[in-house]
């Protein structure tokens, strides 16, 4: 008897959500992510040829040739993947959005297009690999390294640092997480929610730099991370497809139900944690960071506010392909012009 | 005393003027937010409805309100219209500017003055005609908070008495401007009539200028650049559009809005295309490209700031072959330049806008219909070469109103370009994004969700089948095959409009707005010394080859631009050989203002060997230059 093949609720296999082979650096946090996407478009059972995957410049940036290789991907320039993406969008609505971006790409040139990103919640899953340094110009250090991170070379940095994820629930955002590269499964559930998610993700993902940023005294290695990861609670995702009921315990769980029928099953940890609450959430990643160490899970949350495409309430079909007769005015249209401009 | 003034009415005696019909110009000095663009519109509009051609144009400051502001209007019967250096009639409202706007008149012209100015008293050899104009406006208009805006519809009912137009056609022109404002239209009437009533009771006609019906604007409509352009882009099909506010482009965005909103919304509200105001002119290009990767038919509009912006953007696109339609409706300088001023000074920064080996289709419209037809072209051959196609409108063009014939109706349908399908795909067996299967140098191309396979799109680094690839081979291959598409759309892009005239040593190259004045200098040079002249009016870029033909065909070739840099000359240069480019020489206006014949004229007699008595250099004037 042949062993069944492995197949997803849309009869594919993990292999068509594959990419070419990764030319980081072996290590680099960015692989793991890269591996856990894979993951997720394929328990969700997501068409790859529906998925459009875009990123700016950086070591970050390249990964998208490194999974779901029979999508669209679009390498755009330093910093100004949202614009892309934005476009990309606007011309088909029906297409599922992924964008790389690095702590760099965007925090630093690319602040103002992410700043309009997370204001706009355009549908999209946006994830900065967040390694607190350039790494494809060989190691300087990013708007996201903590104030007295220390370089390889000695060098402290003496800025303070900026939090994307607090960024993005100040400018709008619907879905805001932050998680860690080793952290397969917590990485895996955001990212599945992440697809399940109407609206602006933001995922902020702690990727170590192995090869200039992960050292003694710096606050985004492997060591760092796994030690100062305080996780506002425990994210069980299950999507609408799958008829699973969980047994909670009210009061210790917050279950929130997604655009999509999809329900989230957040179980608290330590304290009462609402990521359902703006205030809430901005104040205990101030927090967390004050203590030195950085929240991780599903940090904020706004499960049904109206996308931007929504508000731009556009025909159903996707722009992109809309017939000559729907988008050339008649000759009474254009002769009612002229007669008005006589 | 005598409302007109006494020296005045003798010179003018004594020099018997002759009568000027349907030719001539008026300049109406204001103050800028005055409201008095709606009634240099009344007088415009009434001109067209006497069937006298007409040409309208705005010299406005970089200013809200507060700054002085000139609107140029031109009646021609011979069809002019190019801005006439010369002002004829003056309408002096603006404290400000009055005087000098008076001492740098040629003698002869006319004067409406407000009155409180006393500006008779500054020339003997000019006809002043002074008009109280705050006493007429109180019993027209008794809300004291409107007045400073109904002051301004008096002068066009003066000009009307002076000018010999009728009433009811002003009147006309005043409900086609104002609309359905009911209340508004009965206060200016009664302006208008104010001040037709008031220069009947106290003028005797004395300068010489006067209206007289004709019969050649029937069917002709009056139009902004801009606002032809954006029925251009609506008609083309456009369904994404992402755009930042710049003057002088703003208002083609924004009457493109309008059209669309009226002409492109479903019965159920929904939309057949989405606009987004950009964060800046980088995300304007960025979700262009992005939208033009996914196959929509995407615009941007903007000016050189801009487009500075959109560098890198712009060198991604040429590379990475996506389709993108960018208006650059051009003005001087710098944001902090003369922004609300002309110029034709982006031509060498697009032609190769961005790093590395690029360089960019343009298309130059010159006219109003060309901004209509041309808009349609950049879609077609954006999509048709997958490159960014940059249409070179410029701010004279763009914001000024031009008198037209009603635009056509498109009657070819839309062509989006080498989009592979399944068809193809089993004709050409293994499809690569970047292979040149025609030889024409433009490979065929999917979009997301077209079930098509896919690509990753990237810059320069890609073999034909578009994998990432830093071989030097790949990277010359393609190079020269993205040589090979711009070959070919020389092929493609609009073609010269070429007048040869075989008696001509002298041709003439020119392109954009410059064109009306041309064509009225090759007039004046005809009348006044006999010069005749070939005349070639580029309108793309890449050049025709028919360009070096012009010129072997000419002992003496005047390329005319509105730039410092002759950067049209520039380019040619590259192109042509050293015998060809030794018989260039240019001929520059560069001072804000639309250029004009005369300045054209002027400088083409000297270069030639005439003597030209230079005549004083006015304010207006100044930057005309030759180079070379
Ligand atoms: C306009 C521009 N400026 C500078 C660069 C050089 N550059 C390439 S990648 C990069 C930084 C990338 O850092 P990050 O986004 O954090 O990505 P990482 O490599 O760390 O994953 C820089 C500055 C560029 N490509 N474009
Ligand atoms: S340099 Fe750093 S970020 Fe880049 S691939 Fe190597 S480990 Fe990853
Ligand atoms: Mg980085």
């Amino acid at each position: 008897m042949a062993t069944p093949v492995k197949m997803n609720r849309i009869g594919l296999e993990p292999q068509i959500y594959k990419g070419g082979k990764t030319t980081l650096c072996a290590g680099c946090g960015h692989n793991a992510i890269s591996e856990r996407i894979i993951d997720a478009f394929y328990e969700m059972g997501i068409d790859p040829k529906q998925v459009i995957k875009l990123s700016g410049i950086g070591c970050s940036s390249k990964s998208p040739a490194y999974f779901l290789g029979g999508s669209h991907g679009f390498n755009a320039v330093h910093g100004r993947m949202p614009s892309v993406g934005t476009g990309a969008l606007l011309a088909n609505h029906k297409l599922i959005a992924i964008g790389i971006s690095g702590d760099g790409d965007t925090g630093a040139i690319g602040i103002g297009q992410f700043v309009h990103l997370m204001r706009r919640n355009l549908p999209i899953v946006y994830i900065i690999e967040d390694n607190g340094c350039y790494g494809l110009t060989k190691g300087q250090f990013s708007p996201t390294a903590d104030l007295g991170s220390k370089l390889k070379t000695g060098v402290v940095n003496d800025l303070p640092p900026i939090d994307t994820c607090a960024l993005a629930i100040e400018l709008g955002a619907t879905f805001v997480g932050r998680s860690f590269s080793g952290d397969k499964k917590q990485l895996l559930s955001l990212l599945k929610a992440a697809l399940a998610h109407r609206g602006t993700v933001m995922l902020d993902v702690i990727s170590p730099c192995v090869t200039f940023n992960d050292h003694e005294g710096s606050t985004k290695s492997y060591a760092y991370a796994k030690e100062h990861d305080d996780p506002v609670e425990d994210v069980t995702f299950v999507p609408y497809f799958e008829d699973i009921s969980v047994d909670y315990e009210p009061g210790s769980t917050q279950e929130v139900t997604m655009h999509d029928g999809s329900k989230l099953y957040l179980k608290k940890l330590e304290e009462d944690y609402d990521p359902t609450d703006k205030l809430i959430a901005i104040r205990r990643l101030h927090e967390t960071a004050r203590r030195g160490e950085f929240a991780t899970g599903l940090i904020y949350i706004e499960p049904d506010r109206d996308d931007f495409l929504t508000l731009l309430n556009v025909v159903d079909e996707p722009l992109a392909t809309l017939p000559l007769d729907r988008v050339r005015p008649g000759r009474e249209a254009l002769e009612e012009i002229m007669e008005g401009l006589r | 005393m005598s409302p007109t003034d006494l020296a005045v009415q003798q010179q003018q005696a004594r020099s018997g003027a002759q009568r000027v019909v349907n030719d001539f110009s008026i300049q109406v000095a204001t103050v800028n937010g005055s409201g008095s663009q709606t009634a240099n519109m009344v007088l415009l509009r009434s001109i067209l409805l006497m069937g006298v051609p007409v040409s309208g144009k705005n010299m406005f400051p970089s200013n809200i309100a507060g700054l002085p502001t000139w609107y140029t209007i031109r009646a021609s019967k011979r069809g002019y219209i190019a801005r006439k250096k010369e002002v004829d009639f003056l309408v002096a409202m603006n404290a400000e500017t009055a005087k000098e706007d008076v001492l740098t008149l040629e003698p002869g012209a006319a004067v409406v003055y407000d009155e409180p100015l006393k500006l008779s008293a500054l020339r003997n050899d000019l006809v002043f005609y002074p008009v109280p104009f705050d006493t007429l406006v109180k019993p027209v208009c008794p809300d004291a908070k409107l007045r400073r805006l109904v002051k301004n519809m008096i002068y066009p009912g003066i000009l009307a008495k002076l000018l010999g137009i009728d009433l009811a056609l002003m009147e006309k022109a005043l409900g086609k401007q104002l609309g359905k404002k009911a209340k508004a239209v009965v206060l200016n009437a009664a302006a208008l009539k104010a001040g037709f009533d008031y220069a009947e009771a106290n003028f005797t006609k004395q300068a010489p200028y006067s209206l007289e019906a004709m019969n050649e604007t029937a069917g002709k409509i009056l139009i902004e650049g801009n606002q032809a352009a954006a029925i251009g882009c609506m008609m083309a099909g456009v369904t994404v559009v992402a755009w930042y506010p710049i003057t002088p482009s703003s208002s083609l965005c924004e009457s493109l809005i309008g059209y669309m909103k009226k002409y492109r919304v479903d019965k159920d509200g929904k939309a057949t295309f989405a606009v987004v105001q950009a964060e800046d002119e980088i995300a304007s290009l960025g979700m262009v490209i992005g939208a033009s990767w996914a196959g929509a038919r995407a615009m941007t509009a903007t000016a050189g700031p801009g487009i500075s912006l959109m560098g890198e953007f712009a060198g991604l696109a040429y590379y990475a072959e996506t389709p993108a339609v960018i208006f650059d409706v051009q003005r001087v300088g710098p944001s902090t330049g003369l922004p609300t001023r002309t110029a034709q000074g982006d031509l060498l920064q697009i032609a190769f806008l961005s790093h590395g080996d690029t360089k960019h289709l343009m298309l130059i419209p010159c006219s109003v219909e060309e901004c209509y037809t041309m808009a349609q072209d950049a879609f077609e051959l954006a999509e048709q070469f997958q490159t960014p196609v940059f249409v070179m409108m410029d701010l004279d063009l763009g914001m000024n109103n031009w008198m037209a014939d009603g635009f056509k109706y498109p009657t070819a349908p839309i062509n989006r370009g080498k989009l592979l399908t399944k068809a193809k795909l089993a004709e050409i067996g293994e499809w690569g994004r970047y292979k040149d299967v025609d030889g024409d140098g433009i490979a065929y191309r999917t979009i997301p969700g077209d079930g098509l396979p896919a690509s990753f799109t990237r810059g320069s680094g890609h073999n034909a089948k578009g994998q990432y690839s830093e071989r030097p081979d790949d990277y010359v291959e393609n190079m020269d095959r993205l040589n090979r598409k711009f070959a070919t759309a020389r092929r493609f892009v609009p073609k010269p409009v070429v007048q040869t005239n075989p008696k001509a040593k002298v041709g003439f190259v020119g392109y954009g707005t410059s064109h009306f004045a041309i064509e009225e200098s090759r007039d004046q040079l005809r009348e006044e010394t006999k010069v005749e002249t070939s005349y070639f009016r580029l309108r793309a870029y890449p050049f025709t080859d028919d360009l070096a033909a012009f010129v072997d065909a000419h002992e003496r070739v005047y390329v005319i631009e509105q730039n410092r840099d002759a950067q049209l000359l520039q380019l040619m240069k590259l192109e042509l050989t050293p015998d060809r480019q030794k018989k260039l020489q240019s001929v520059l206006h560069y001072n804000g203002l639309p250029i004009d014949a005369r300045s054209i004229t002027d400088e083409v007699l000297a270069r030639e060997g005439f003597d030209v008595a230079k005549k004083t250099a006015t304010r207006m004037s100044a930057g005309t230059a030759g180079g070379e």
